[in-house]
């Protein structure tokens, strides 16, 4: 079975972001840029898979700039055999994606796909759910556990509100990964080195015959009012004083 | 305007998230109709429709929706979406499933985890953990939001009488099938809802030692919590995250312990109306948004805070 990894690049979850002064964005001049912290997830998973004989090919895709294809470039060095990257600059939104997305499933054909449950930059949380809907696959969702079956099933675990769900669903499907599925490898250095031989295919929204003009225009971006720093307490008698008799929430 | 409203539900009861989600359609403005899919869901569709300022609720009962399976909940609003202005749900991790789902068949761009309404077609929205507030105009003909629950106010749960329809079931999508949970019961409240939080970190050392926590939260009426950090060292559950990628919480009082102040942390509980930290580092990010700081080795804190209390 093939499998499909979707890569975003991302601003790195360390990086304090700042909305810039004029409010058209956040700052991303200069710098950290990563693979979304869900996607490394998600390509560790098929690697996983990989190794363990149940997937035989691994095509890690990201869209955007040019400089998605350092992205590529990270999970070409954790394992995946070869890379697509669709290039644009507009700013691509879940929808735009997700059609995309289901442009290159339909020339490549795989057995599953793996996206992150959310981009830690636009937090949109929707894509893997889009694109299983355009191209009416079953969806398993924040998944932090995935057995395949043998009769064309998987079994994933699912991390909901109250706890743990397991649903099965029919291959092919679309997965997003959650926090506990699996922890990501780093890349040693040999295979940083062998991922620059890799294959990475271009293409753009054109060849793939879909329009991706964004749907919400941004109006502005501001900064959340700012939390100030309260007063440090002595001892648990006072604390509870406080909270008893300034704050009253006890 | 008609604005439909996706209930969170149990069948036998509608969950609090809804009545947020409600409060946000009422800043959209309109007649509000509220959907629930369930199974055996008679007496959430009642509750619904008592709900204030509910015009109508719209009830399919089928086996098929009994475990909100996205595929088969997604096909039912479709088919109802082309009625209405916008669609609604908050944003819990049912409505961050089926909502998506539903808005790419529809071909809309969904607007995810709204927190304030400027017009009928313009959100604002929480991006990069909280750090940056988007606000969003969207082109689509129907709107699908879902909605950040801590945002809004409740509406009450009573003054209104909406009449409940039957609709038919959109049929089974043949997808997929739920096998099982593992969930975790408890008398304490319900995170999302909670009047007071208490939550333990990588500091907590061990789940056993979350004892100590219960112990405090038992005595406030509090639901327990806890970092990221906690959850994947196995201290407690996955459903106990707090943060950008778990759980949003804004209660009235949000105790932290032994939890450093990562931004992914913060994003989860900084609307919460008072911050306490008890942390033995006095440099932690935490005490930069805690109301009450307390630099303390947490073991010899919490049992004093469980006594003083008992006081
Ligand atoms: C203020 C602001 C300004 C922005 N400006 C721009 C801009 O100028 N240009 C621009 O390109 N973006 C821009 N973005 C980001 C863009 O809007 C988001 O990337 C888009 O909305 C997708 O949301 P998401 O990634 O959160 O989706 P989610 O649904 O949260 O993503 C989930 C998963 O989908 C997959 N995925 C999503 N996007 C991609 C991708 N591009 N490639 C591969 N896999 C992907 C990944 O597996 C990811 O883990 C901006 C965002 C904001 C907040
Ligand atoms: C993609 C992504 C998503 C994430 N999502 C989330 C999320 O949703 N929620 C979340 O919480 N995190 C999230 N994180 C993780 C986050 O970055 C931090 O790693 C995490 O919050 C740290 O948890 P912690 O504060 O418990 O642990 P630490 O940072 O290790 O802090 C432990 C604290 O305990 C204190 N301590 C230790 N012993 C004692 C003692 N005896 N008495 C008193 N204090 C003590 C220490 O001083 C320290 O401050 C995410 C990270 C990434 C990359």
């Amino acid at each position: 079975m093939k499998v499909l990894v979707a890569v975003k690049r991302v601003i790195d979850a360390n990086v304090k972001v700042r909305v810039k002064a004029d409010g058209t964005g956040v700052e991303t001049q200069n710098v950290k840029m990563s693979m979304n912290p869900f996607c490394e997830i998600a390509t560790e998973e098929a690697v996983r898979l990989k190794e363990a004989g149940k997937v035989t090919e691994i095509v890690a895709v990201s869209l955007g700039n040019a400089q998605c294809a350092e992205t590529i470039r990270t999970a070409l060095a954790m394992g995946a055999d070869r890379g697509i990257h669709v290039q644009t600059d507009v700013e691509l939104q879940p929808l735009a994606v997700a059609k995309l997305l289901k442009a290159v499933v339909d020339k490549e054909q795989p057995g599953l796909v793996i996206l992150g449950k959310q981009a830690i930059d636009d937090d949109a949380n929707q894509t893997g759910q889009m694109l299983s809907a355009l191209l009416g696959w079953p969806q398993a969702t924040f998944a932090s556990k995935l057995v395949l079956n043998d009769n064309n099933t998987a079994n994933v675990t699912r991390e909901v509100d109250g706890g743990l769900e397991t649903i099965e669903v029919k291959t092919p499907f679309v997965m997003t990964t959650d926090l506990r599925l699996n922890e990501p490898r780093y890349a040693s250095l040999p295979n940083i080195m062998k991922a620059k031989k890799k294959p990475i295919d271009a293409l753009t929204p054109e060849q793939l015959g879909v329009d991706p003009t964004p749907r919400l225009k941004t109006l502005k971006v501001t900064e959340p009012p700012k939390r100030s720093a309260g007063i440090k307490v002595k001892s648990v008698a006072e604390l509870v004083d406080k909270l008893k008799n300034e704050a009253k929430v006890i | 305007m008609s604005i439909l409203v996706l209930a969170e539900h149990d069948n036998a009861s509608l969950k609090s998230a809804t009545l947020h989600a409600v409060t946000a359609a009422q800043k959209i403005g309109g007649d509000i109709h509220i959907l629930v899919a369930g199974a055996g869901a008679q007496a959430a569709a009642d509750a619904a429709a008592k709900v204030a300022g509910v015009s109508k609720v719209l009830l399919a009962d089928d086996a098929i929706y009994g475990h909100a399976l996205a595929e088969n909940v997604a096909k039912l609003i479709v088919g109802l979406a082309p009625n209405y202005s916008h669609v609604l749900s908050a944003a819990t991790v049912n409505g961050k499933n089926i909502l998506p789902r539903a808005a790419a068949l529809l071909d809309v761009q969904q607007i995810s985890e709204i927190s304030a309404v400027e017009s009928a077609d313009t959100f604002v929205r929480p991006t990069y953990a909280g750090n940056a507030l988007t606000t969003v105009q969207s082109s689509d003909k129907i709107k699908l939001i879902t909605v950040r629950a801590t945002a809004f106010d409740a509406v009450a749960e009573t003054g209104g009488s909406a009449a409940v329809e039957k609709i038919a079931s959109a049929g089974d999508a043949g997808l997929s099938k739920f096998l099982g949970q593992e969930v975790q019961k408890t008398e304490r409240p319900e995170l999302t809802s909670a009047r007071i939080v208490v939550s333990g970190g990588r500091g907590m050392q061990s789940g056993d030692n979350f004892k100590m926590l219960e112990e405090v939260a038992d005595k406030l009426g509090a639901a327990v919590g806890a970092s990221r950090a906690a959850v994947d060292a196995g201290f407690v559950p996955n459903d106990y995250q707090v943060g950008q990628t778990g759980k949003i919480v804004a209660p009235e009082l949000y105790v932290a312990v032994g939890i450093s102040g990562a931004i992914q942390h913060l994003a989860g509980m900084k609307d919460s109306k008072v911050i306490v930290a008890i942390n033995k580092d006095e440099d932690a990010p935490i005490f930069q948004v805690a109301d009450y700081g307390l630099v303390a080795d947490l073991f010899t804190a919490v049992p004093e805070l469980v006594k003083e209390l008992n006081k």
